[in-house]
């Protein structure tokens, strides 16, 4: 199944995320700011980012930037976490070259269907 | 580390965030000015939200969404964090903190006032608060319609951003039964494309019960990088879940103008297939008939709609010529070895090469209709200036000319068609007295005949006067008194420069520019006039004009050592010359199954030395009424070439029509039949009038 790197400064959220997908088949990748995350994901090649937008250090919106200009991670689908449905927010996230977005609060079912949706087997 | 209950690591998490709030919020006290603080305090908030909502503290999450609300115009800036109101904000920090404790031992009325004592200081707007949860929309009711059409159109960086239309697709598809065709056209050419970019766009028919709801669920990350175009399938399209009735649906609607031609070829073979398949053929047959009427001239002209700049058309014309050559060329190298299989592939780039060639031609051809067309206001005008009513038929509007040739025959036609009102048809008084109708006729006619479209305008009027013509061109010096000539030769005096015979010049024609001017375009075109009359029952011009401008089918013969070609389209037949028929003297006869066919040796005429070759033989050629044959050396074969052009210095050569490149890069000349003929009875006439 997938690899999936998740990137927030909550590890309560990342830990909810690991025992969302892991179940599912997919190993996750942890990273708690947008720099740790461009690291790992430049690392690791995951199959899908999930990034929350309010970081530290490297917010969600950079994180999106600067993956965006990787050539090795062409096409990688990003998913950012958003409380607000903001939608100024939204989309600036989308162009920037996030994929998707989940709304937090979000329920696993969710999550799952996004992850799914975004990646393939 | 999965063992671990993550509500426990929140409680772990907020607890230390609570330590960063109240940091701030505290800091912040000392330094107001500080947007740092703030951020970092809204961050948190933010976090503690999110992360509430998650783990089921709904309250929380509620409590937090109003909090931050009321708290956007201090991280605006637009309101500077006094004591009082971070006061108030520890306190709902506080209220927070036992929230995620004790959820059930705290009391929510503490939070109402807290949040109203912070409405106190930043002037909330009435706004009321809503829930985060968008995700959750609500199921709409049932759909009382078989499914969905979508037409999807993606912003070509879709693919940049991590999403896969084909994906979508996939997701479609598990909503129903889905048929997607996609949507080429803007593809743009290879030199141009970006292989990143998502350049199909999709033309979707779904059958599912599924709402409007689920599809925008399918798109819902990328509805703001596409268009979709999404229409409810009629409920009676519901049995038509096999191919057929869907190709129907799909053509029935606008965009897919290439399909178009597919639909007229469906409903037959299902109709044929089994008796199940008729239940879904006979709603389609339906519906194509009873509403659709109004839709049946749109779609043709959906296919008649490309317009492409006529100057593409010809460097297609011109490459394609080239590909013809290179072809030609091809194929006697394949033709002069032994390999089978090249053979093949030879003989199978000629039929595909033939095929482009006149696929090619017919995009240039035009119904000359649209020419005709002009003709009748310009008759109508014509015969009410001059009071001569007349009659105007057309026949053969359909006929297709090449477009640039079809523009090049306006005005000679306008020319013909003047002379035919002004001088062809006669007076009133004339007409009665000969016996005729009151109202004169004008017939133009266009028709295909072989490699030639022939083009008539024919009247009814009183013919030529023979005698008046050349009584004109004896008074303007043209020719001596003395000198004998036919009706024909007298009537090429019309097409002379300056030559007219009208008693008074009216403003329509008779100034002696127009015939000459008529035939000189047709020339250009390599095209040839004809003049016809017979006195008193009218006049008639015909144009014989070439179908194409740029490539002939053409007999390649050898003659001496000099290759020429002869237009295919002109030749009947080949014959082998008996020695019997050249023993005949004068003027030279073939005996073709009892028709005495006129021959021309080639050899004679082209000026070739040397011996013939033993056998000769004869192709039968027809221009015209006549037939006439043409004696070689040898008959090569067929050979398809472009026409090139000879250039200005070889204008007065009229026997040839141009040059072609053969396969082996050496040139032939293209013999142009009907004036070689001419030529040759001018001369055999010469000799005749010299022998006398």
């Amino acid at each position: 199944m997938a690899t999936v790197l998740t990137v927030d400064d909550s590890p309560s959220i990342r830990q909810m995320i690991k025992v969302t997908l892991e179940p599912a088949g997919h190993s996750v990748i942890e990273a708690g700011d947008g720099a740790q995350g461009l690291a790992k994901a430049q690392s690791s090649r995951p199959d899908l980012v999930i990034t929350d937008l309010n970081m530290p250090t490297m917010n969600g919106m950079e994180l999106i930037r600067a993956l965006r200009k990787q050539p090795t991670l062409t096409g990688l689908p990003i998913v950012f976490l958003t409380t607000e449905s903001n939608d100024a927010l939204k989309q600036e996230a989308k162009s920037a070259g996030a994929t998707g977005w989940i709304t937090k609060p979000f329920k696993p079912e969710q999550l799952l269907a996004v992850v799914s949706r975004l990646v393939r087997a | 580390m999965s063992s671990i209950d993550p509500t426990e690591v929140f409680r772990q998490e907020a607890s230390e965030l609570f330590e960063t709030l109240e940091g701030a919020l505290l800091d912040l006290c000392q330094r107001p000015d500080d947007r740092e603080l703030v951020d970092s305090a809204f961050r948190a908030l933010h976090t503690i939200k999110g992360s509430g909502a998650m783990f089921g503290f709904d309250k929380v999450a509620a409590f937090t969404h109003e909090f931050e609300t009321a708290f956007e115009l201090v991280r605006k800036g637009e309101i500077k964090p006094t004591q009082e109101l971070i006061a108030v904000a520890l306190a709902a920090k506080d209220y927070i903190r036992a929230l995620i404790e004790a959820p059930d031992g705290t009391d929510s009325i503490i939070g109402d006032a807290i949040l109203d004592d912070l409405k106190q200081f930043v002037a909330l707007p009435g706004e009321p608060a809503k829930p985060d949860v968008a995700e959750e929309a609500p199921a709409a009711k049932p759909a009382a319609h078989a499914g969905w059409r979508l037409y999807l159109e993606f912003d070509s960086h879709i693919l940049c951003n991590g999403s896969n239309p084909l994906d979508l697709l996939d997701d479609l598809c598990k909503l129903g039964s889905c048929f997607a065709v996609p949507v080429i056209d803007g593809i743009p050419m290879l030199e141009e494309l970006e292989p990143e970019y998502c350049y199909l766009k999709w033309d979707v028919t779904l059958h599912s019960d599924c709402d409007k709801a689920a599809i925008d669920d399918v798109f819902m990350f990328v509805e703001d990088e596409m268009k979709l175009t999404l229409t409810p399938l009629a409920a009676q399209a519901e049995v038509s879940l096999p191919e057929p009735g869907l190709l129907i649906e799909l053509v029935e609607a606008e965009p897919i103008a290439e399909v178009a031609p597919v639909a007229e070829a469906v409903p037959a073979p299902v109709q044929a297939k089994e008796p199940a398949a008729k239940e879904v053929a006979a709603p389609a047959e339906q519906r194509r008939d009873e509403p659709k009427r109004s839709d049946e001239p749109k779609r043709s002209e959906n296919i008649a709609t490309v317009r492409v700049q006529a100057e593409r058309l010809d460097e297609l014309m011109d490459r394609v010529g080239e590909l013809v050559i290179a072809q030609a060329r091809l194929t006697q190298l394949a033709a002069s070895g032994s390999d089978l299989s090249i053979k093949m592939i030879a003989e199978e780039i000629e039929r595909l090469a033939a095929s482009l060639r006149d696929t090619t031609m017919g995009a240039r051809m035009v119904p000359i209709g649209s020419l005709f067309g002009r003709f009748r206001r310009l008759v109508h005008d014509l015969s009410r200036d001059l009071n001569k009513p007349v009659e105007f038929v057309t026949v053969g509007e359909d006929t297709e000319l090449d477009k640039t040739m079809i523009e090049c025959l306006a005005d000679p036609l306008v020319h013909l068609i003047r002379n035919a009102i002004d001088h062809g048809i006669e007076d009133n008084d004339k007409r009665a007295a000969a016996g005729k109708t009151e109202r004169g006729r004008i017939e133009l006619t266009a028709v295909h005949s072989g490699a030639q479209v022939l083009v008539t305008v024919k009247d009814n009027g009183g013919g030529l006067n023979t005698a008046r013509i050349r009584a004109k061109a004896e008074e303007q010096g043209l020719i001596a008194p003395s000198v004998a000539l036919s009706d024909n030769e007298i009537h090429q005096f019309l097409f002379h420069p300056g030559f007219s015979t009208a008693q008074t010049i009216s403003a329509l024609s008779g100034r002696g520019v127009g015939m000459d001017v008529v035939k000189r375009t047709i020339e250009n075109m390599r095209g040839s006039i004809d003049l016809t009359t017979r006195p008193g029952e009218g006049t008639t011009v015909t144009l014989r004009l070439p179908l194409t401008l740029a490539i002939i089918e053409g007999l390649l013969i050898r003659v001496g050592g000099g290759r020429y070609i002869i237009p295919l389209s002109a030749v009947e037949e080949c014959v082998e010359l008996m020695p019997e028929d050249q023993r005949s003297r004068g003027r030279n006869f073939l005996n073709v199954r009892g028709n005495l066919v006129p021959f021309l040796k080639l050899r004679e005429l082209l000026v070739v030395p040397g011996s013939p070759d033993q056998h000769q033989k004869t192709i039968i050629i027809s221009t015209g009424e006549t037939r006439v044959g043409l004696v070689a050396d040898q008959i090569i074969g067929n050979h398809q070439t472009v026409i090139k052009s000879l250039s200005k210095l070889h204008s007065d050569v009229t026997i040839f029509s141009g040059a072609a490149i053969l396969g082996d890069g050496t040139a032939a000349l293209i013999l142009d039949v009907a004036q070689l003929v001419a030529a040759a009875q001018a001369q055999s006439e010469k000799q005749i009038s010299e022998a006398a």
